[in-house]
């Protein structure tokens, strides 16, 4: 097939790409805008196995099926409370298939005899070092998430000397690739240095930070595949490539603009790190956290006009979005308005509970963000906290010197009254304790989240 | 260097491209754009299976096939898991 229909259909794939993200942009292009990017990708193989440099089909093929069944199963099989796993773990494998490609069209300039470019060697360079930096990245990322590993920061002094030695390190190494391209070593010590610094600038961000990071490797898996698209000389890749890196640096802004910080201080601050003293947490909670029964939650719900949801991390971890929404159902049933309250961080990755909730059949339509429920909560009778601390704390107007000073939150304390169910009165991922606890209007249910709602559900179905 | 720069040209263009686009995106979008976008950062697999067909060595053949199958599970999983959370906001 002569290189300008190839192309031409890179062209055509490119535009698909950029078509998919429009549509992924707003809710009613979303599902075509997803189809476009898939049939692009499609195109774009289709025309590149057709490519006559291929002398061999079987491992390729062998590979697309192993792939494809490894991708259809953890898509179809994944849980949706797992879902801030399975894209951390995607975003990895870009990463590598990056790192990967970089590394076999070093070696077959080294075969073929051909004097490696310049840019041949500075882009090889490059997409070792993201495309390393975003596999063991994300793989930490992942650990974190799934709990392999502390979600905490895990702090150690000299880090910041460290990550910016193996910064040091890994561009000098892709230097003395770039003065003897004719030896891999200097590649794979850009690899190895590059892996390194992927787990070393990974490790100190704490849990709820999440969101960001996440956003964040899903711009840097973009950014190894434009990297790689510079090796090849290949357009499409490097469109694809940068159209990812801006959709992750979008995603990124969001987040650090919800919690009111710079990336720079996401990445390098290492908040909650400090543990809670006792004693702060003595002097807002003492004597003045009341604690209350679901019989007690169910009669104000039963008399109440209005109730908002106000979900975080810990309904996902409980799993009790279906609960959660069963509540709903009932509450609806009576005549009661119910919406749900969605923080632009709650959870561990962007739009997080928005997934969770309509897996749970919450309609698109009751689930609002921060500026559009806010001035609502002083009309609220009830708002029910579940599972979130932090996005709800309302230490981050009142104190400029706390950890979230200045973070936007969800007012629920607004709300005439505000029922918090939670475990315990263990402090939030910034550490800090949380006034709303203490409020005159808060009442506290103690438990677990999936029971205490489903106790919520019994109580009332009693009361009916 | 011609080719460098005429590269980054398109590359710079891409990413206003990209911030053009996606502008306003509402926050129960978040994930499938993050999840769609991170299908079509797989877009490796074109240069995977390149390295994997041309039997240079059995060295690049085997990365080939490495990368082919990571860049796979990349695309497939991304626009799959897309396309279900997508289904779940649409049914009412």
């Amino acid at each position: 097939m002569p290189l300008s229909i190839v192309n031409l259909t890179y062209l055509l794939a490119a535009v698909l790409f950029i078509l998919c993200l429009k549509g992924l942009s707003h809710p009613r292009t979303a599902v075509r805008g997803n189809l476009l990017g898939a049939a692009g990708m499609l195109i774009a193989v289709a025309v590149t196995l057709l490519d006559r440099q291929i002398i061999s089909f079987e491992l390729i093929l062998l590979g697309l099926a192993v792939g494809s069944a490894l991708g259809a199963l953890l898509a179809v099989k994944i849980q949706m409370t797992a879902m801030p796993q399975m894209v951390a773990l995607l975003n990895g494998f870009g990463g590598a298939a990056s790192v990967l490609v970089a590394g076999a069209a070093l070696i077959e300039t080294h075969i073929t005899g051909a004097e490696p470019t310049r840019q041949l060697t500075i882009s090889i360079a490059a997409s070792g070092l993201i495309g390393a930096v975003t596999f063991f990245g994300s793989l930490i990322a992942f650990a974190k998430l799934q709990e392999l590993v502390s979600g905490n920061p895990i702090l150690f002094p000299g880090q910041h000397v460290l990550n910016a030695v193996l910064v040091l390190a890994a561009i000098g190494s892709g230097v003395w690739l770039a003065m003897e391209p004719q030896t891999a070593t200097p590649y794979w010590v850009v690899v190895a240095v590059s892996s390194v610094l992927g787990v070393t600038t990974t490790i100190p961000i704490g849990g709820a930070d999440m969101p960001v990071v996440i956003s964040l490797l899903n711009s840097y898996s973009g950014l190894a595949a434009a990297a790689t698209g510079f090796v090849l000389n290949n357009n499409m890749l490097v469109i694809a490539g940068a159209l990812v890196g801006a959709s992750g640096i979008i995603l990124t802004q969001i987040m650090c603009k919800a919690m009111n910080r710079s990336l720079t201080n996401v990445l390098f601050g290492g908040v909650g790190a400090a543990p809670v003293t006792k004693s702060s947490a003595d002097a807002v909670y003492a004597g003045k956290v009341k604690a209350t029964s679901a019989e007690e939650v169910a009669m104000l719900l039963e008399t109440a006009r209005r109730v908002v949801f106000v979900p975080g991390y810990g309904m996902a971890v409980s799993q009790a979005q279906h609960a959660v929404r069963a509540l709903a159902t009932m509450l609806e049933s009576r005549g009661t308005a119910v919406e749900y309250a969605i923080h632009p961080v709650a959870g561990r990755m962007p739009g997080h509970m928005n997934v969770l909730l309509a897996e749970a059949d919450v309609p698109y339509e009751a689930l609002k963000d921060m500026d559009t429920i806010n001035p609502l909560f002083p009309q609220t009778d009830v708002a029910i906290v579940i599972g979130a601390n932090d996005v709800v704390n309302p230490l981050a107007r009142t104190d400029p010197k706390s950890p979230i000073a200045g973070m936007p939150i969800l007012d629920a304390d607004k709300a005439h009254t505000v029922v918090v169910i939670k475990r315990s009165l263990s402090p939030g991922f910034a550490g800090i304790p949380n006034p709303l606890f203490a409020a005159g209007n808060t009442l506290m249910l103690f438990a677990d989240g999936k029971k205490a709602v489903n106790d919520l559900i019994q109580a009332l179905k009693g009361a009916a | 260097m011609e080719f460098l720069v005429a590269t980054l040209t398109i590359f710079v263009l891409a990413i206003f491209v990209g911030f053009e686009v996606i502008t306003k995106v509402p926050p129960t979008l978040h994930t499938p754009l993050m999840s769609g976008s991170n299908a079509i950062s797989g877009i490796t697999l074109v240069g995977a299976i390149l390295s994997a067909g041309t039997k240079h060595t059995t060295l690049t053949e085997v990365l080939g096939v490495c990368a082919v199958v990571f860049a796979t599970i990349n695309v497939v999983g991304g626009f799959l898991v897309t396309h279900r959370m997508l289904a779940m906001f649409r049914k009412k």
